[in-house]
């Protein structure tokens, strides 16, 4: 039987390492950029300076990294022991990208690691500038593969269920590769990251020029950094933009709630800051926002790319609009879903009988309900609906967030242009002050991306609560506390280490 | 020959990094400390690969999943 508190507790738990995982991943994405063309500069000029500034933020790089290493492989332990159900399912589709993530970051780690980090007097100069843009890449194809996985949670393409193993088979390697969901989710988060790296080096360097130490390593660091973030801001833009564009596409029930949008209709406008309602129930006549300021025709474009689109509210998802916009309802799904999991069970017994007409049978019934199998597992047409607040408040601010780096990045680059950066202290202080926001706009867009897709583990598939193990919950609270305490403690150590050595300043790297 | 020169040098370009390692011995430190605590506190006391565990070949695997599937589904 569906366990909730066990499904609760499991999700609880996958959350917290991933959230903590994702302390420490951005930074790796965005930093081995900024190093590389920092070393490219130093061998570019042959200025020390350079070479110095290069040695200082890859020190910090190697702080973060080492901190970070292997706090993901917890989440694969998870999928192991808790989500066992689903790792079964989807073995056969993540097998592949997961090895050559696993396998690449191994190489690229042992290898050109070494040479970033060893190998300043024992390599050529090219040799090394060559081994910390590999270090770079590396970690940025890395971090596709695992997207792919994510993507293909998302948006399950290139594949096919067999009813005899029970598992998700890939039919097409490309379509999984190229699964556009998987692609504009890898552009975008890496993107972040690249912000995110950019905050980390504008922000320690405003902090120096605070101090009035190592001013000018500072501004040379400033300079790379705001640059590298204005440039990666604007890209984030345009991935946003794509990723929001298939959410509309394959993910209906999230771009709703991301929006708060109750009634579709066409011409859709966006919320650009408001206060929703809270006791507004599915279904109701009540308003969506007690406040909103909204941008007009906005969401058509933004999901659809035409300002007349109709775009599906949540009433429209859960009760379906089959006059106007073919819309099916939740129920309709549910009974089809229903079907499907008969046929599932017919086929197996067909099967054990030795009845290969029945099989024959229960298969085309399977086959023809497929795509709503997950739904014949809820038990409420309003199940489909994710957590509504939560999904739009984290994307909002999420977006406002972006939007302030932009500012804060052409603000920063704008006054060091003109020789005025070091008198302007409150931007210097904002920069500071905005590296933990870089932090919180990342676990945001993860809340958007996963909290936003629920009730689903495998979109429209299989829903979380039949992707759990039958173990006890008091395991899984165990365990729940005890990463709390390993990755807070982490966390503490990484802070500790990082703060020291940004405090013994740029000086002797 | 060769190979074995290379694999020297190898050997001898990782062994100078590491002795000439200031902050990285403290990082490595806490790379260990991590690794025993995942993998082999976490992973053997609090992890074990439910599946494997309680079945013993993937057909059993397969036929306890589909169980799950169609069982739930009738609820």
């Amino acid at each position: 039987m569906e366990d909730t508190l066990l499904t609760d507790w499991s999700r609880a738990q996958f959350a917290l390492t991933a959230l903590y995982h994702w302390l420490f991943v951005p930074l790796t994405l965005g930093l081995s950029f900024i190093i590389a063309i920092m070393e490219t500069i130093y061998v570019k000029t042959g200025n020390l300076i350079w070479k110095e500034i290069t040695k200082f933020w890859m020190t910090l790089f190697a702080i973060n990294f080492a901190i970070g290493l292997a706090t993901g492989i917890i989440m694969e332990f998870e999928f192991g022991t808790n989500w066992s159900n689903y790792s079964w399912i989807v073995g056969d589709i993540f097998g592949a990208p997961l090895a050559i993530e696993g396998i690449m970051a191994f190489f690229m780690e042992s290898t050109f690691f070494a040479i970033m980090f060893f190998g300043w007097d024992k390599v050529s100069k090219k040799m090394h500038l060559l081994s910390t843009w590999l270090v770079a890449i590396g970690s940025n194809l890395s971090a596709l593969w695992i997207l792919v996985a994510n993507g293909w949670m998302q948006h399950p393409i290139g594949m096919e269920f067999n009813l005899d193993s029970a598992r998700f088979e890939m039919v097409s390697f490309f379509d999984v590769l190229f699964n556009p969901n998987a692609y504009s989710k890898f552009l975008h988060t890496v993107g972040s990251g690249y912000v995110m790296g950019s905050l980390f080096v504008v922000g320690i360097s405003a902090w120096y020029l605070l101090k009035n130490k190592d001013v000018i390593k500072a501004k040379k660091s400033m300079v790379v950094g705001a640059t590298f973030g204005l440039i990666t801001s604007i890209f984030l833009i345009f991935t946003g933009d794509e990723s929001a564009h298939q959410v509309a596409l394959n993910q209906p029930t999230k771009l709703a709630a991301m929006e708060g949008l109750y009634d579709g209709h066409e011409r859709a406008g966006i919320v650009a800051i408001g206060q929703l309602n809270h006791h507004k129930e599915i279904g109701d006549d009540q308003e969506e926002f007690i406040w909103s300021i909204e941008i007009p025709h906005a969401l058509s474009i933004l999901g659809f790319h035409d300002m007349n689109a109709f775009v599906p509210g949540i009433n429209d998802l859960v009760y379906g609009d089959t006059d106007h916009h073919n819309i099916e309802s939740a129920s309709q799904k549910m009974e089809k879903g229903k079907i499907a999991i008969a046929a599932l069970k017919a086929y197996k017994k067909a099967k054990k009988e030795g009845d290969m007409l029945g099989a024959e049978k229960a298969l085309l019934d399977f086959r023809t309900n497929e795509k709503y199998f997950g739904y014949g597992y809820l038990k409420d047409p309003k199940d489909i609906i994710p957590p509504v607040a939560l999904t739009f408040y984290s994307f909002h601010i999420m977006v406002g967030l972006g939007t302030w780096f932009l500012i804060l990045f052409f603000f920063i680059l704008y006054f060091t242009m003109i020789g005025k950066l070091e008198k302007k202290k409150m931007l210097l202080r904002a920069a500071v002050l905005s590296i933990p926001l870089g932090y919180l706009a990342g676990e945001l867009g993860w809340i958007v991306a996963e909290v936003g897709r629920q009730p689903w583990t495998i979109f429209e598939m299989l829903p979380v609560g039949m992707a759990t193990s039958q173990i006890s919950t008091t395991a899984v609270q165990t365990t729940f506390w005890l990463f709390a305490i390993v990755f807070t403690g982490l966390l503490i150590a990484e802070i500790r280490i990082m703060t020291t050595q940004i405090k013994n300043g740029m000086e002797g790297h | 020959m060769i190979i074995i020169t290379t694999l020297k040098k190898v050997f001898q370009f990782y062994l100078e990094g590491f002795q000439n390692m200031r902050l990285g011995k403290r990082l490595w430190a806490i790379i260990g400390i991590k690794f025993v605590i995942f993998f082999i506190i976490m992973k053997i006391l609090f992890f074990p690969n439910f599946l494997k565990e309680n079945f013993s070949t993937d057909e059993e695997r397969a036929e306890h999943i589909l169980q799950s599937l169609t069982t739930q589904g009738d609820k």
